[in-house]
């Protein structure tokens, strides 16, 4: 039986071996003044609860309902998103690549999980898999459709493979039926996989 | 092959970002010790995509708890070539840990005496 419970063993559960391995890196790093606790905590609690896709999908709003604004975000990302309060951490550059009827735009990181963590939070486990990473460029119909995004015959996918340096966020195409929207509900059907491009905004007529 | 996404609804919102605490503990030790230049963020993604692809589980990681142990490899890499740590440190330190909870009453806070 791999956990008996019925043990009367008194001491404290012991943490999984990479768990124990975690808390002798903070160990050290503290030790040496390289850490500090609490603002580890703060990056856990930031990432947790303030950073997600919510912001991603405030963006994709705005450009959909200020042209002016959707401009200046196709044409140099950086500057119109932290116009706006956000920005990367990493050093990062991100490029919003716009879905048209013509083009379907698919995110990947071949490498490891680059990913356009400030606009977007921590990636999904499927983004990080080997399956993912491998397959997005290999046979990108094959990934979207188990994703249950079919395109038109007439549609081209493009991969874009991002590094440490670029992130891509994909800026999804407007549903129809969605022009009686105001941009805060327009927010509320933009998903974290339409803006990787394995997902589309949802029905417009979902939204509540 | 199965499926990617594991079916998994699309939320607007995930609720948990990291599976187990030490998954979000690795991230934010990485984010913290590059925010004070430790490292470049280049230099980073570069050891963790090597760990990931010398993975013992290469081609078939799913994204959570394998995921994690390439990014403590590699988080171990860039502390032994910042001469910060080397892997008998590290061992050394954890396995002070791991005597403590081995030897802690239950309910009693687990602590290690600094050296």
């Amino acid at each position: 039986m791999p956990h008996d419970h019925h043990d009367d063993n008194p001491h404290s559960l012991l943490p999984s071996e990479p768990a124990l391995r975690v808390k002798a890196l903070e160990t050290i790093l503290t030790e040496k003044g390289l850490v500090d606790p609490a603002a580890l905590d703060a990056i856990i609690d930031l990432y947790s609860h303030e950073i997600g896709p919510q912001i991603g999908a405030g963006i994709v709003a705005k450009a959909w309902t200020d042209d002016a604004f959707r401009a200046a975000l196709l044409a140099d990302a950086d500057q119109a998103i932290s116009a706006l309060g956000h920005g990367g951490r990493q050093g990062e550059h991100v490029v919003v690549v716009e879905n048209t009827p013509e083009t379907h735009n698919l995110v990947v990181c071949t490498l490891c999980s680059c990913y356009p963590w400030p606009l977007l939070g921590i990636p999904p486990g499927w983004y990080k898999s080997d399956s993912y990473r491998a397959r997005a460029v290999r046979e990108p119909r094959a990934v979207l459709a188990e994703f249950g995004v079919t395109l038109g015959e007439g549609t081209k996918v493009r991969v874009w493979d991002s590094t440490a340096e670029i992130r891509y966020l994909v800026l999804p195409m407007r549903p129809e039926g969605s022009g009686g929207m105001d941009e805060a509900t327009l927010a509320g059907i933009v998903t974290r996989d339409s803006m990787i491009g394995t997902g589309l905004p949802a029905a417009a007529g979902a939204a509540t | 092959m199965t499926g990617i996404t594991g079916a998994q609804a699309d939320r607007p919102v995930p609720v948990r970002p990291f599976d187990e605490p030490w998954h979000a503990a690795a991230f934010a030790i990485t984010v913290h010790l590059h925010d004070h230049g430790l490292f470049t963020w280049p230099d980073w993604a570069d050891a963790l995509g090597r760990a990931l692809a010398g993975d013992a589980h290469a081609g078939c990681l799913d994204g959570s708890d394998d995921y994690y142990r390439a990014w403590l490899a590699a988080l171990q890499e860039m502390l032994a070539t910042g001469g910060v740590a080397d892997a008998a440190d590290i061992e050394q330190v954890k396995q002070a840990w791991t005597d403590a909870y081995l030897t802690t009453p239950h309910g009693q806070p687990v602590a290690i005496a600094l050296r």
